[in-house]
């Protein structure tokens, strides 16, 4: 089924534009459209501020940061969940079926039971979502199957459990006047301490990857065939494959490192965007970065926003995500495949 | 049936050991439980962190071992043969680490637990006690219950004498701090923001058992919100804007005075930011024990510095002599009050 493009693409653009004036615009500290643009427009031509200034440091320090970051993440899951759910041809995929998410976890959680600072738990973050992501990939290639993919969705589940043990056990170690509660706190997914420092760590991979599965775009669709189809087809799809989960973990890895544990993100958007330009990976994939920056950035506002205490990413993405989710699984028959 | 059955057995076995304590009398623990007082106490059982450290410093000798093995660096500041006992394990709190035959096997004549007191901790307690048949007592860990809990104790492990001059010095030392500051009303005393984690964005809400203390001396900036441990973002920290930052945090004591997002923050522009001492434990917040009365006065100082001129060396050195039953020297006292760990 072929849909019309450029209507869904303008529709995920204006969400994400709208999201961007919504977040700015509103917080905690209060922060008025005229000294906003003040801030902005300043910063842009060079000029000094006339906004007080912590109100320019809330815009450019704190605020800022956390829009971008919001973007960059929920993009970034978007794009690997589509890139994923294609790969593997299922619906119910989502970026951390092969484990991503869990080594993230427990790489943190030693970072944080090692009592290592901000830059150690996010390095150990990144460095554990990519290195179980290549270990279930090794373990999966070396079981000879006739059906790769459903081997390595297997191996990144039992892979994933025994990574989730490995969290359980730190946890039960940790001190739990002072380590558990960070834990628990990060397991659930904040963007909170975004600061301008760790853009750049999360920039880098999400650009390099997502820059890999756009240029993969056409291949994706080849590769959501069956495994005998695409080969017939002259692909060369374990090279392929290798690429895009590369890709995807890298994306993944960074979002996680920097946001902690976001669920739904990846596994909704792909699908919502699908029901905007229809299957094809060409328009899939902007349409989809575009949804999931909008989306993550509409709920990080609200983790913000509603309470004098952050309410953890995690919760809302799955509180907002489960109804949305089922509507959603409604009208699927219609629009996957 | 089964279960019948167990608990038959459990009630004549409990039966069959009541004699042993026939002659001895009970007392009221933190929840109101009757606890049977043991003939001989020789072995406690520390059921968490605070009751270990409370039992060490009432009588250090009966303390069975610590629920986490004290590092290095703690032990220092411990007696050396009871801060370097094993490590037995915790009862309480989000999931025993303790193993009750292993319980059983250290043949302790008393569980103590001190913390907090609601049906969960109560029901724990009753059903430990009706397993191992050893008396479980469960004290209040509040730090207004500080001085009662001392009494308690004292009567359960026949130090009534101890337990009384313990909690006469916590009452004096609470009363004379707090009379200092009795005439500043509590809209005028000074707004606090209490920061943990690396990026210092986690704190402790109103009534949470991890900001007692500031809540005593000072107004808690999140105690509008009452709670436990929550996470909050920089700008709700810019629009508080706290006059004093107190932290146990290293990373986040030393990334916050040069971090321009905090630049603005009243508190990180007058220099007002305090990193807590934690030597052998926590000034302020963990354990929650009677290691907070030393920082009480600590923070009674950073807090009000003209009301409280004298120097914290000597106070450390009292409460560390009293209290933990080594004597510091002046090196050791300073790299406590650096708030090195």
């Amino acid at each position: 089924m072929t849909r019309p493009f450029f209507p869904g693409l303008a529709i995920a653009l204006a969400v994400l534009l709208l999201g961007l004036i919504v977040a700015f615009t509103i917080g905690r500290y209060p922060v008025s459209l005229s000294e906003l643009l003040d801030v902005l427009a300043a910063r842009l031509t060079g000029r000094p501020s006339s906004a007080p200034p912590a109100v320019e440091n809330v815009v450019l320090l704190v605020r800022g940061p956390r829009v971008v970051a919001a973007v960059l993440v929920g993009g970034a899951l978007a794009v690997a969940g589509t890139a994923f759910q294609g790969l593997f041809r299922n619906p119910l995929v989502s970026p951390d079926i092969l484990g991503a998410s869990s080594g993230a976890a427990l790489g943190a959680v030693l970072g944080i039971f090692f009592s290592l600072g901000v830059v150690g738990i996010e390095g150990l973050a990144f460095v554990g979502g990519l290195a179980a992501v290549a270990a279930v990939y090794v373990i999966g290639s070396l079981l000879q199957s006739r059906d790769p993919i459903l081997v390595l969705v297997l191996t990144g589940v039992v892979v994933g459990a025994l990574l989730g043990a490995g969290v359980g056990l730190v946890k039960y170690l940790a001190d739990p006047y002072n380590q558990l509660p960070a834990m628990t706190f990060w397991l659930l997914g904040s963007l909170a301490s975004t600061t301008v420092a760790d853009l750049l760590p999360l920039t880098g991979p999400v650009a390099l990857g997502t820059v890999v599965l756009v240029a993969l775009r056409w291949r994706l669709n080849v590769m959501s065939l069956p495994e005998d189809e695409a080969r017939a087809l002259g692909v060369a799809t374990g090279p392929l494959r290798i690429a895009i989960v590369t890709a995807a973990t890298l994306v993944t890895s960074a979002s996680v490192a920097t946001s902690g544990i976001i669920g739904w993100v990846g596994l909704v958007v792909p699908h919502l965007a699908r029901a905007l330009v229809g299957p094809d990976f060409p328009k899939l994939i902007p349409t989809a970065a575009l949804l999931g920056g909008g989306y993550l950035l509409f709920i990080d506002t609200l983790a913000r926003t509603a309470a004098p205490v952050e309410i953890p990413l995690g919760i809302l993405t799955a509180v907002i995500g489960t109804p949305f989710f089922i509507w959603l699984l409604a009208g699927m028959q219609k629009t996957w495949s | 049936m089964g279960l019948d059955r167990r608990a038959l057995l459990t009630g004549l076995s409990a039966a069959l050991l009541a004699p042993r304590h026939a002659r001895a009398e009970t007392v009221t623990d933190g929840a109101g439980r009757a606890v049977l007082v043991p003939g001989k106490v020789e072995r406690v059982f520390p059921a968490g962190p605070p009751a270990a450290i409370f039992l060490y410093t009432l009588a250090p000798q009966l303390l069975l071992g610590w629920p986490r093995a004290n590092r290095v660096e703690e032990r220092e500041f411990l007696l050396p043969d009871v801060g370097a006992r094993p490590e037995v394990g915790r009862i309480t709190g989000r999931g025993s680490t303790a193993n009750l035959e292993v319980v059983l096997a250290l043949k302790p004549d008393l569980i103590l637990d001190v913390g907090s007191v609601n049906p969960t901790y109560i029901s724990l307690a009753e059903r430990v006690q009706q397993q191992t048949s050893i008396p479980y007592a469960l004290l209040d860990g509040r730090f207004d219950g500080t001085a009662q809990a001392y009494r308690t104790l004292g009567a359960l492990t026949g130090q009534r004498e101890q337990g009384e001059d313990f909690a006469r010095i916590t009452d004096e030392t609470v009363s004379a701090i707090t009379g200092r500051i009795a005439t500043i009303p509590k809209s005028s005393r000074p707004r606090v923001y209490y920061a943990r984690g690396p990026r210092g964005l986690e704190t402790g809400l109103g009534g949470s058992i991890n900001v007692e203390t500031i809540e005593l001396l000072a107004q808690n900036v999140a105690g509008e919100t009452r709670g436990g441990l929550a996470t909050v973002s920089i700008e709700q920290v810019l629009l508080w804007n706290p006059d004093v930052i107190v932290t146990i945090d290293r990373d986040f004591s030393a990334s916050v005075r040069s971090d321009p997002a905090w630049a603005p923050v009243k508190a990180v522009r007058e220099g007002r930011v305090h990193l807590s001492p934690k030597l052998p434990f926590g000034w302020v917040d963990f354990p929650p024990c009677v290691n907070r009365l030393i920082g009480l006065r600590w923070l009674a100082k950073i807090l009000y510095p003209e009301l409280f001129p004298e120097d914290m060396r000597a106070a450390t050195r009292d409460f560390y002599t009293r209290f933990y039953h080594v004597t510091p020297s002046d090196p050791q006292i300073d790299r406590v009050l650096a708030g090195r760990d």
